[in-house]
């Protein structure tokens, strides 16, 4: 049976949009440079910020934001266990982010119709890391600030220097969606329609 | 009649706080590593690898296995014969949580409020679920409950005439919708009958058994294996990225219920199903 082999790229900093558009649905792709921590609650706060006219923590234009809240680091550690949370929670505040320019979303699990399409309008691409391993991807965070909010705890807006951290596209900027894909070319391969549970 | 000190039930509940995050029981790892063989889809197999690799690191206690160490959700089994001293078992049990999560490094999750949303900032309140049974012993069981998965959790209160293929069709569309949002492969946990509260009970008690473990009752345990196989025909497969593996195992519970319901309730776990118990 045919079975999927997609390719490993890589992403090092600068990130821009021109390097993200060979990206395609299903591609490992390492991260090497800087990337920002970002849950609801840090996402409601940026918008209110930018609906204001202030300056957002960070530079949205080419930003790649990772949706985590990481465990505490232990001492002589910069981070803790920081694997993805489910992104659908972002997704009342993404689109506004897209909108003035972020690169990437790195989360986990469906978006909106309104997220998907205003990614694909501005050239963003989302992307997965792998739900529930999150010591796999401390391992790849070099160092960890914290540049916004504090008072959120876990939650708080941190800069992180990360080295190969290991993301699948989910989202590409050619309108590509694993969800969707990946399933049904496992059912189509294994001759069963994708249609067939669903009443 | 035997006499427990609740500073022993506090440092058990912080021990198994921490325990249950880094290290995963043998039989969820076999079951793990059964499911990667049985896989043949490329990308389902690479984020299995994945997932392996992550337990192995947790292990060395630096890293908790997710990052979401979850709600504190303790079990206890106290006999009858047991009295217990030096103050309240809920302070002891949440003293233990505090400790735990604090010098265990954990995250705390627990918001005060569930609206107006101030983190409690020790993890606590745990929730406790409490049963007195025969005997003078006292059995703890702590599972850290993440909540990915149990966002993807739903309940319903379905006409008798549903029947069982009523039931599964509802456990298998929960499985469906939660799509890729709960970190599959998942584990899933169905409790049918009691109530509405004893059902969503059942589910998650049913989240507790050891994932080689099927239901003694050969009707669920082969309502347990159907569902299994519908569930990984669905072809979400791990991470949602397609494949066989989307759920490692099904448990059913089941109580006896009223001639006028059927309540069916379906709570997801992932593939980190934490559990750790202590027996005083």
């Amino acid at each position: 049976m045919e079975n999927r082999q997609k390719s490993r790229k890589e992403l090092k900093a600068p990130f821009t949009k021109e390097k993200v558009r060979e990206f395609r649905a299903g591609d490992q792709v390492l991260i090497t440079g800087t990337v920002y921590t970002a849950r609801d609650a840090a996402h409601k706060r940026i918008v209110e910020m930018l609906d204001r006219g202030e300056k957002p923590p960070f530079e949205i234009e080419d930003s790649i934001i990772y949706y985590v809240g990481p465990t505490p680091a232990r001492p002589r550690y910069p981070i803790g266990s920081a694997g993805p949370t489910t992104s659908y929670r972002m997704d009342a505040y993404a689109p506004e982010l897209l909108r003035r320019g972020q690169l990437m979303m790195i989360g986990k699990g469906q978006r909106s119709g309104e997220v998907m399409r205003t990614a694909l309008e501005n050239g963003a691409v989302y992307a997965a890391a792998v739900g529930g391993a999150a010591a796999v991807m401390a391992q790849c965070v070099k160092s960890a600030e914290v540049i916004a909010f504090p008072d959120l705890g876990a939650e708080a807006v941190r800069k992180l220097y990360v080295e190969d951290l290991p993301v699948t596209v989910v989202l590409d900027v050619h309108g590509g969606n694993l969800y969707k894909e990946g399933r049904k070319m496992y059912l189509e391969a294994h001759g069963k329609d994708p249609g067939k549970e669903k009443k | 009649m035997r006499e427990i000190d609740v500073r022993e039930i506090t440092e058990a509940v912080a021990r198994l706080c921490i325990e249950a995050n880094h290290y995963l029981e043998e039989s969820t790892k076999e079951c793990i590593a059964r499911r990667k063989a049985e896989e043949d889809w490329e990308q389902a197999r690479a984020v299995l690898e994945i997932i392996e690799e992550n337990i192995a690191i947790a292990e060395k206690g630096v890293f908790p296995l997710c990052q979401d160490t979850g709600m504190a959700c303790v079990f206890l089994e106290i006999g009858q014969d047991v009295h217990l001293t030096g103050g309240s078992l809920e302070d002891a049990v949440n003293e233990g949580v505090r400790r735990g999560y604090g010098e265990g490094f954990l995250r705390k999750s627990i918001v005060g409020d569930p609206l107006r949303r101030t983190n409690t900032g020790d993890n606590t309140p745990a929730d406790i679920t409490l049963r007195v049974v025969e005997g003078e012993q006292v059995k703890i069981l702590v599972a850290p409950k993440g909540f990915g998965s149990e966002n993807m959790s739903q309940i319903k209160m379905m006409p008798p005439s549903a029947g069982q293929k009523g039931a599964e069709d509802f456990v298998v569309k929960v499985c469906e919708e939660a799509g890729a949002n709960p970190c599959p492969p998942i584990v899933v946990g169905v409790g049918i009958g009691g109530n509405f509260n004893r059902a969503a009970l059942l589910a998650k008690q049913a989240l507790l058994v050891p994932l080689d473990q099927a239901n003694p009752d050969p009707y669920y345990a082969e309502m347990e294996e159907r569902l299994l196989k519908r569930i990984n025909a669905l072809g979400i497969g791990p991470q949602g990225f397609g494949g066989r593996t989307t759920a490692l195992k099904v448990s059913i519970l089941t109580a006896p219920t009223h001639i006028a319901g059927l309540p069916v309730a379906v709570n997801i776990n992932c593939h980190v199903s934490r559990h750790a118990e202590a027996v005083l």
